[in-house]
This record gives structure tokens, C-alpha cells and sequence, in this order.
């Protein structure tokens, strides 16, 4: 059994059902992303996992035990709020131990305990300073620390880092993840950001107006999304409108070229229209790129994005974009201008859903 | 542009001189006790008048009572309906200002059909019922006062949050409450405890009918019989109310200096 299961789980406010019977299994020590667009149910299901929330159907079992019915303060569990929510009157110190005080702990242990988690997040030095005396980077160090400290089971991470400027998102993601790994905490982070969920992952649930859609490692999810909605979502894919020309040979026609997909169609029926993905760095224009696959078409537009140059090129009725890395002797294409788009077949991914 | 500040100006003048020249007036005769020189006789006499010690100490008592217990009423209460019964805050709000609209005459007599000692629950009965029924009077009266104040200083905190992330932490309703929630609307349970107290201490109406030696009636007394120490008493009751507003003034810039970023 793994240690975090859920199951069936179902949510319904009212006459409005938010979660649609959603099942994962979590092992221990596992971070886990939730990443889907606003109002797709993730914070729903993470407070049902909190305790904050009853499900209106399904099972929560943490290390073997039900827990579906269990209030909050029942369960042995750490979470970190968007907003921080820190105790205003208290210091970091006092907030840091507050778990601890709540569970009994003796009045050295705490001590200790305390001064470990506030090295663990590097703020040694602010014990005992108050909330509002720090940067939001800093409140949100402490609201991890404070939920780390009674040693939960499992920890629960609501959009953590979207308060905070671009900068400290990042290293404080990174500084989250490290933390993660040291203590082998199993984790569940709820982001809308794509970047945040490839970038610190074990795997990725991608939720979809209260479905999970997809679950899989970052890879798995960027290179192969399993539905249109990953692929559009994860990403800037390409979605490209082709007909089947001949299903055992795989071929199809974007406008009026043909070319071969290495993916089998052979289920599909000729003249049937897919969708195909592709993208936006799979593909360049230089006569030397390796690709067994061309298209043609005209220069739509191209913009200077800094590290990239991005690309948008017209192909029968679709517009395809591509990046290309940005280098001095970059020569910028013209609008107008015909081109090629090189690459391989295998970057071509069929659309099933 | 000129005349519209010319009446701005001549308003105020007007407002000062109403509110003012009556307060001088009793403040300069206060002083007038002895004949011919101005001195501090009147609130001499005033300060040495047993009755007066005893009044005004029963009055500081009823309204620490009535502060405490009416904060352990409200706090708990606008609590609860901010974090499980938004819906009902109009409701409630409608219900905390009756006090404001029912004179205090009606409420004490309702009282007294209630509570005398031939009916079911014989509060006046006895002294310390009265004391509890007065006590629970000036609660209703201070209600519509402490229950806002609370209210609004409950606004600059993210109530449900700290809750939640207090209840994860494994805590249970009264740390919640108490070391959570309290601590964090002390702005406002401060300033609803000073005006409480100012109205306690002036209130006349059920202290007088529920025939209780509290501070409000000793001043009707005294300004019937005496000359100066009224005026001196009027002073005392002014400086009183002032303290109270200084001091609200006081800790509400304090709590919005500690109030934690979002
Ligand atoms: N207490 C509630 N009562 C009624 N509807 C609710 C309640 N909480 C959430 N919902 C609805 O459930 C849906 C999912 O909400 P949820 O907060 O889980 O979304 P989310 O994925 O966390 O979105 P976001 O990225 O904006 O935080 C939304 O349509 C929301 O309106
Ligand atoms: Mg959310």
C-alpha cells in the first residue's frame, strides 16, 4: 500500500461537483506537484487531504491508516498557506514552536528543536523577530519551518511561492526542494505554474476541472503529454490540424505536404483529421539540422524573446511555432519569407483524447 | 475657492465655541468655590467625599466586570461568525446595535418584569443578583461599541487562516482562541474596554433604577444638592472620557504598527 493514498475521492459544493472520483498514490518521501489552471480543484483536494474538508466520497489513508474522517488536529500533518499565515503575535521563534507546545513537548526539547528547524531554513538570526519585522521570502522560510517541526507525516505545500517576486521563487523552490529531499518528507505542492512543477517534481498530477489528466514524472508529462489538454497546458505545444492519408503507412497531410509520422496510426481510418503536437524547440530551420521531416511556409512573424528567437510560421491552415537559440550571427527571418522546418518524426506526437 | 475655506473656517469656530465655551464656563466656576480666588477646593471636597471614593470604586468595578465578560461574549462571537456564518454579520451587526435604538429606560424596566423577585429567575432578589443583572445591562449597552471594535480589528487579520494553520498544527479550539485569535484583536478589545468604561462610569439610568450605589446616580445626587463639586464632578466625568479616547486612539496607531504584512 502505498503511504499516501487516495481514493475515489469525490467533492461536491452544493450541486456543483468540484472533484471527480480522483485516485493517486503517493509513496513515501515522494514530492508530488498538483498543477492545473485556476479553479481545477487542486487546493479542494489538498484540504481534503489537510482535514479541512470532508469528501463526499472516497478514502484517505495515510501509512495505512484511514484518515477520511479525521478533524485536522487529528491528523499528523505539516502545511504551508499562499498567504504564510504566520501568528502576527508571536516571534519566529514562538511560531516555530507553537506545534511543539501545542503537542506537549518539554520546554528544552523545544528549544532544540526549534533552533534546528530555523538553521534548517538558515534564519538562525531572526529568531526573534515578528512577522511583520520580515520579507515575504522570509515569513513563508518560517511557515515551512513551523510546519516541519512537529515532524509530520506529511507536508502540504498551497501555492507557496506565488506571493513572492520572481527571483525568490525560484531559489526559494530550489531551497524547498533541498529541504524535501534531506528529510525524505513526503510532499504535495499546489502550483499553476509549469516551470515550478518540471522544475522540482518527483511527478506531476495535471488536473483538469477537477480531474486528474495526467500523472506522470516531468519528462513524461513535457515529451508526452497523453491529452490535448496536457499538451497545451504544459508547455507552448504546437497543435497541428492534420488529414490521414494512409493509416498502415502512417502518413498524413498538413495542407498540401505529406509526410510520414514514426507513431502508429494504423487504429485511424484514411481521411480521418488528428491532431498532432509538436514542440516549438523540436524544430530549425538550418539545412544541416538533423530531421527526416520538412515543412514549408511562410514567415508569419518573429520575435526576439532574449535567449530565443520564436518563430511563428504559416503550414496549410496552421500556424506553427518554433524557437531557435539566440546567437550574434543569428540571421532573423523575414515575414514573407518561405521557409523550412526541420525535424524529427519522432517530435510529432499524435493527440489522443 | 476662498469663501468655501472662509465657511470651512467660520463652521469649526462655531462647533469649538459650542462645545468649548460651556466647558470653560464649568470648569472656571468649578474653581470659584473659595470667595474671591480661584483654587481647587471643589474637587478637594470632591476627591475627600466617602460617597464618592465608594461610588466611583463600585463603578470601576462593575465596569471591569462588564469588560471582561463582555469580551469573553464578543470575541468568541464575531469569531465564529467571520470564520462558520458570514452570512449571518448583518444579522448580527443588526442585533449588536439595538441597544443603540432601545432607550435604556425600556431595557431596564423589561428587566425588572423579568427579574423581580416574585418571577421565575428573582434576580433582583438579592444584592449580588442585581449586581449581575447590572453587570449584564451594561454589557448590552457597551455591545454595540465592543462588538465593532472587535469586529474591525478582526478585519486586519486572515481569521480563517490563522485558524487553519493553528488547527493543523494540532491545536484545539480554546489555544485557538486564546493564543491565536485574542492576542491579535487586542487593538481592538482595548479600545471596546475604553469606551466600555467611559459609559459605565457615567451610565445613570439602570444603576439608579435597579437602586445600585453606582457612580452616575452620585453625580444626580450631588448636583442637586451641592454648588461647585458639580461642576468639579462634570470636569472629572470630561477628563474621565477624554483619558479613555486618548488611550483608544493610543493603541489603535499601536496595533496597526504590529499588524503582519499579507
Ligand atoms: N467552499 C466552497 N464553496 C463552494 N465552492 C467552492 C468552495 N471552495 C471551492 N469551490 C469551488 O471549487 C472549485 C475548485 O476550487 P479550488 O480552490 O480547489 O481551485 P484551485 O485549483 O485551487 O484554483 P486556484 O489555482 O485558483 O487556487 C472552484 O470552482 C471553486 O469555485
Ligand atoms: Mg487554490
Amino acid at each position: 500500500m502505498p503511504f499516501l493514498a487516495l481514493a475515489n475521492i469525490k467533492k461536491s459544493f452544493g450541486q456543483t461537483q468540484v472533484v471527480h472520483d480522483f485516485n493517486m498514490a503517493i509513496e513515501k518521501g515522494e514530492f508530488i506537484s498538483f498543477l492545473g489552471p485556476s479553479g481545477c480543484g487542486k487546493t479542494t483536494i489538498l484540504r481534503m487531504i489537510a482535514g479541512f474538508e470532508q469528501p463526499s466520497g472516497g478514502t484517505i489513508h495515510i501509512a495505512g491508516q484511514d484518515q477520511t474522517r479525521l478533524k485536522p488536529n487529528q491528523r499528523n500533518i505539516g502545511m504551508v498557506f499562499q498567504a504564510y499565515a504566520l501568528f502576527p503575535n508571536m516571534t519566529v521563534f514562538e511560531n516555530v514552536a507553537f506545534g511543539l507546545k501545542v503537542a506537549g513537548m518539554p520546554k528544552a526539547e523545544i528549544e532544540k528543536r526549534v533552533k534546528e528547524m530555523l538553521k534548517l531554513i538558515h534564519l538562525e538570526h531572526l529568531a526573534d523577530r515578528y512577522p511583520y519585522q520580515m520579507s515575504g521570502g522570509q515569513q513563508q522560510r518560517v511557515a515551512l519551518a513551523r510546519a516541519l517541526a512537529p515532524k509530520p507525516q506529511v507536508l502540504l505545500l498551497d501555492e507557496p511561492l506565488s506571493a513572492l517576486d520572481a527571483k525568490i521563487r525560484v531559489s526559494l523552490r530550489e531551497e524547498i526542494r533541498q529541504i524535501q529531499r534531506q528529510l525524505g518528507i513526503t510532499t504535495v505542492f499546489v502550483t499553476h505554474d509549469q516551470e515550478e512543477a518540471l522544475s522540482i517534481s518527483d511527478r506531476i498530477v495535471v488536473m483538469n476541472a477537477g480531474r486528474a489528466d495526467q500523472i506522470g514524472t516531468p519528462s513524461d508529462i513535457y515529451n508526452r503529454p497523453t491529452t490535448r489538454f496536457v499538451a497545451s497546458f504544459v508547455g507552448t505545444l504546437n497543435i497541428i490540424e492534420a488529414t490521414i492519408v494512409d493509416p498502415a503507412a502512417g502518413t498524413v497531410m498538413i495542407g498540401d505536404q505529406t509526410i510520414a509520422l514514426r507513431e502508429s496510426i494504423a487504429d485511424k481510418t484514411g481521411g480521418e483529421t488528428i491532431s498532432l503536437a509538436l514542440r516549438p524547440e523540436a524544430g530549425s530551420l538550418s539545412e544541416s539540422a538533423k530531421g527526416d521531416t520538412a515543412l514549408t511556409g511562410k514567415v508569419v512573424s518573429a520575435n526576439f524573446l532574449g535567449s530565443v528567437v520564436r518563430t511563428r510560421i504559416a503550414v496549410g491552415k496552421n500556424t506553427v511555432s518554433f524557437d531557435m537559440f539566440n546567437s550574434p550571427d543569428l540571421i532573423m527571418p523575414a515575414p514573407d519569407e518561405v521557409v523550412t522546418l526541420r525535424f524529427s518524426a519522432g517530435d510529432l506526437l499524435v493527440i489522443r483524447d | 475657492m476662498k469663501m468655501t475655506k472662509f465657511f470651512a473656517w467660520f463652521a469649526i469656530a462655531v462647533g469649538v465655541t459650542y462645545f468649548f465655551v460651556p466647558l470653560a464656563g464649568t470648569f472656571e466656576f468649578s474653581l470659584r468655590m473659595r470667595r474671591g480666588e480661584y483654587s481647587l477646593d471643589a474637587y478637594g471636597s470632591v476627591f475627600s467625599d466617602v460617597q464618592f471614593q465608594q461610588t466611583f470604586g463600585f463603578s470601576m468595578l462593575m465596569a471591569l466586570l462588564t469588560i471582561v465578560f463582555g469580551m469573553l461574549l464578543v470575541v468568541p462571537t464575531a469569531y465564529w461568525v467571520r470564520l462558520r456564518l458570514p452570512q449571518m454579520r448583518p444579522f448580527v451587526e443588526f442585533v449588536t446595535l439595538m441597544p443603540l435604538v432601545i432607550p435604556a429606560i425600556v431595557i431596564v424596566f423589561g428587566y425588572l418584569r423579568l427579574y423581580n423577585s416574585a418571577s421565575y429567575i428573582p434576580f433582583t432578589g438579592s444584592l449580588l443578583g442585581t449586581n449581575i443583572l447590572l453587570v449584564m445591562s451594561y454589557i448590552t449597552l457597551s455591545l454595540p461599541y465592543m462588538y465593532r471594535s472587535v469586529d474591525t480589528a478582526m478585519r486586519t487579520i486572515d481569521v480563517r487562516t490563522l485558524t487553519e494553520a493553528a488547527e493543523i498544527l494540532g491545536a484545539k479550539w480554546p489555544t485557538i482562541m486564546f493564543r491565536c485569535i485574542f492576542p491579535n484583536v487586542m487593538s481592538g478589545v482595548l479600545s471596546g474596554a475604553f469606551i466600555t468604561f467611559a459609559i459605565v462610569i457615567g451610565e445613570f439610568t439602570m444603576a439608579a433604577l435597579l437602586n445600585r450605589p453606582a457612580f452616575g446616580p452620585y453625580l444626580q445626587l450631588v448636583g442637586a444638592n451641592k454648588a461647585y463639586e458639580p461642576s468639579a464632578l462634570a470636569i472629572i466625568a470630561f477628563a474621565i472620557t477624554w483619558l479613555s479616547m486618548g488611550l483608544i486612539q493610543l493603541v489603535s496607531r499601536f496595533g496597526k504598527l504590529t499588524q503582519s504584512r499579507p
